[in-house]
């Protein structure tokens, strides 16, 4: 196995694991802390279906963004739809046989690709133009960004411009799981875009990008709206009571 | 208009965003509670030598037991969604009035201490040493919130930034640095029961003097309560409704309502007090400590039920917070709700189509109606969300003939506060009242402009007070803010009891 194939086979390794675990932890943490009090913000829904239903609003559309800032939210969204076809097309790299539902949404991924792009560039500008965005933004946000717009290009440069071995890629990731990595194709494209995406998995769990599992433990957005009807109370205060 | 050492914003008929103009507001403090208003709370009496390491295990401590401070620290992506939702960044243009601003002076000493990214590169996450100078920002700054969650609607996530102000208070009041306005008024309900130092026989002389001055008005003997055991309902209200206009103008309303109801009611000199200040420094132990007053009262006056009057953040208490802070309520009647809200229960009678109303005593009025932002963002009225804002305009519409609302932006769970909740109500910060208020000053300017509105009605003792202060300096009459229930008690056509002078012998001798 050549050298190059050894260190990306630990490096995804290690990105698996600190990816897996470090959102793992993340999870159970918020999961195990207790929210003490009913704070959903109002008017909310007063059954748990409704509220499966709103949390689907936020998640599907950006319903808050929507309401909050329609530029943001046209570059957020795009970006993060647009990630998601990506996502999906990506799968057949990890998958043999390939799901038919992945076959049929490949091409739709390129265009995901591009979409990703755009939204991240219609992002950062606002980082730049809008004065009260720039205040708030640290270089760890503008980071962010250029590693997602990196990913993005050299994902679509490999598609349109110097094509790489799929053929060789996809079998280096399913080498992966049976610990038998086949040999990863040298070129630069590639290894760069392979990296920048280990380097994602690996600052996920210690960075911003804890808002998607964050979302789901928002105790204004998922909470049911109805103390009056019950009791709501933590067990460290229920201890108070005795 | 009233004096003013700074400059009083200029209304303008759009809401605009001004531009980040950093610092404009870092002079702006309450003032600091001395150790004899700390201590009755449980707080140190001033700032510890060790102050650091005990606000870092207190936030540690926090941390592990609200989820919404943990995840709120974690999850903010920086979009800018919140930056121009705070009436007091639109109003001071300083950017620590950003919602995202204010949670930034927390969450920069949370990735420095508290997450790997911070520890290791500070300056690349904007994570910050936990220094005297961040301490005097979070004085400044988390006393600039009103905690109205006006920020929360539009968060993708929604980050409530009042959540990370109250954390914030808390860990202050737990070196020993606490907010006075707050903590003297929390002292006052424990050793006299009721915000304002108001005793029992006060009370008990003010309501006499109302039930006289209803007699004289209408000719009808409404009562007014005080500790009368064995009621149907227990009335807990703000205690500003006992004496200062336009509030106590709502508490006759309230007692006209009862009268038409032909319920029994009582208030009670134990828990003479709606509003729970509790809340405000974020304290659960004092919040819980202000609450069991109204429990008490309830054993001991062997209500079935109990109804809250117009406060604003006393309701969110009792709608959302009263079953978990010192229920359960199982010794009240399983047929109502408790708490109830006035609203609701004025409301429900004029449903059932008992109470009569004579809209053309409220001609001289053109209203409109501020949603008040804990009612609006967090709680609720009646059966289906959003009874909050429909209850409240349904009843001005059954006793005004003339209302407007004001732009939809501004009303409703997109409602502006009033500047001046959330502990902020004291005469030390009057420059952040009167700016914050810009936003809700506005609205208000454009439908008097194109509608003639000349009165605002509001269900909140703080919004009231408020505005009172503050609409003299954008060159209107105190007079324009007025009671929800002022306007029911203007226009309600009130029955006679039978023999109503025989009535009124027998309430005398009660009292
Ligand atoms: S809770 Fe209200 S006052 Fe506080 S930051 Fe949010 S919008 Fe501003
Ligand atoms: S809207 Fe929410 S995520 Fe966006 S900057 Fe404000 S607090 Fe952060």
């Amino acid at each position: 196995m050549s050298f190059l194939t050894t260190v990306y086979a630990y490096l995804y390794y290690f990105a698996a694991l600190v990816l897996l675990a470090g959102v793992t932890f993340k999870v159970v943490q918020y999961a195990r802390t207790p929210a003490p009090l009913k704070i959903p913000t109002t008017p909310a829904p007063t059954t748990r279906a409704g509220v499966v239903l709103r949390m689907t609003r936020e998640v599907v559309l950006f319903e808050s963004l929507f309401r909050g800032n329609k530029w943001t939210w046209i570059f957020g969204w795009i970006f993060h739809f647009g990630l998601f076809l990506v996502t999906l097309r990506h799968l057949r790299y990890f998958m043999e046989p390939v799901w038919l539902p992945i076959e049929l949404v490949q091409p739709f991924g390129v265009y995901g690709g591009m979409a990703m792009v755009v939204g991240l560039a219609g992002l950062w500008a606002r980082r730049f133009f809008v004065d009260r965005v720039r205040y708030i933004s640290s270089p760890s946000d503008h980071l962010i960004l250029a590693l997602l717009i990196v990913i993005g290009c050299t994902g679509l440069l490999m598609k349109f411009v110097f094509h790489t071995d799929v053929v060789a890629v996809k079998s280096f990731f399913i080498g992966l799981y049976s610990f038998d990595p086949q040999p990863l194709p040298g070129d630069p494209l590639l290894l760069l875009h392979l990296f920048l995406v280990a380097a994602l998995m690996i600052i996920f769990p210690y960075s911003k990008l804890l808002h998607a599992p964050g979302l789901f433990f928002s105790p204004s957005r998922n909470q049911v709206d109805n103390p009056r009807e019950q009791r709501h109370i933590a067990p460290w205060a229920k201890r108070l009571e005795q | 208009m009233a004096k003013a050492t700074f400059e009083v914003p200029e209304l303008s008929q759009y809401l605009d965003v001004p531009p980040v103009t950093p610092q404009t507001m870092a002079h702006s403090k309450p003032f600091v509670a001395k150790p004899e208003f700390q201590a009755p709370l449980g707080f140190p009496g001033e700032l510890m030598d060790d102050w650091q390491e005990k606000a870092l295990d207190k936030m540690g401590e926090l941390l592990g037991k609200y989820r919404s401070l943990r995840v709120y620290l974690d999850s903010c992506v920086k979009c800018g969604s919140c930056t121009d939702k705070c009436h007091y960044y639109l109003g001071t243009k300083d950017p620590k009035n950003m919602p995202v601003g204010r949670q930034d002076l927390m969450r920069k000493v949370y990735r420095r201490y508290f997450t790997l990214a911070g520890k290791l590169f500070p300056k690349l996450v904007g994570a910050e040493d936990f220094t005297k100078d961040v301490l005097d920002d979070w004085y400044s700054y988390f006393h600039q919130c009103s905690q109205c969650r006006r920020c929360s609607v539009f968060c993708p996530y929604g980050i409530d930034t009042a959540e990370i102000s109250m954390a914030a208070r808390e860990i202050m009041d737990s070196i020993g640095v606490g907010q006075k306005y707050c903590n003297e008024i929390i002292s006052k309900v424990y050793t006299i029961g009721n915000n304002l130092g108001l005793p029992g026989p006060a009370l008990k002389d003010t309501l006499e003097g109302l039930e006289e001055d209803v007699y004289d008005d209408t000719g009808v003997a409404v009562r007014y309560p005080l500790d009368e055991v064995g009621a149907d309902i227990l009335l807990v209200t703000p205690s500003a409704d006992f004496f200062a206009e336009p509030h106590v103008d709502g508490l006759i309303g309230y007692g006209k309502v009862f009268h038409e109801a032909g319920v029994t009611w009582t208030l009670s000199s134990h828990a003479s007090e709606a509003a729970n200040f509790g809340m405000f420094i974020g304290s659960y132990d004092n919040m819980r400590r202000v609450a069991q007053r109204i429990r008490e009262a309830a054993i001991e006056l062997k209500v079935k039920r109990i109804v809250f009057g117009e406060c604003g953040h006393a309701w969110r208490v009792a709608y959302s917070f009263l079953n978990t802070l010192v229920g359960p309520w199982d010794f009240l009647d399983p047929r109502y709700p408790v708490p109830q809200h006035i609203c609701e229960f004025t409301y429900n009678l004029i449903q059932e189509g008992k109470l009569t109303f004579d809209k053309g005593e409220n001609d001289d009025k053109v209203l409109t109606y501020h949603d008040s932002c804990n009612v609006a963002r967090a709680s609720r009225m009646g059966d289906t969300p959003g009874g909050q804002f429909e209850i409240p305009r349904a009843i001005i519409r059954a006793t005004c003939n003339h209302f407007f609302d004001m732009d939809e932006d501004t009303i409703r769970d997109r409602t502006f506060c009033c500047g001046g909740g959330g502990g902020l109500l004291t005469d030390d910060l009057m420059e952040l009242r009167v700016k914050g208020a810009k936003p809700r000053v506005e609205a208000l300017n454009n439908v008097m402009l194109e509608k003639g509105v000349t009165h605002m009605a509001a269900i909140c003792a703080i919004c009231k007070s408020q505005f009172t202060k503050v609409l003299p300096y954008y060159g209107m009459e105190m007079d324009q803010i007025v009671s929800l229930h002022q306007l029911v008690s203007n226009a309600i056509v009130l029955t006679p009891a039978l023999d109503d002078e025989d009535d009124e012998e027998e309430a005398e001798e009660a009292a």
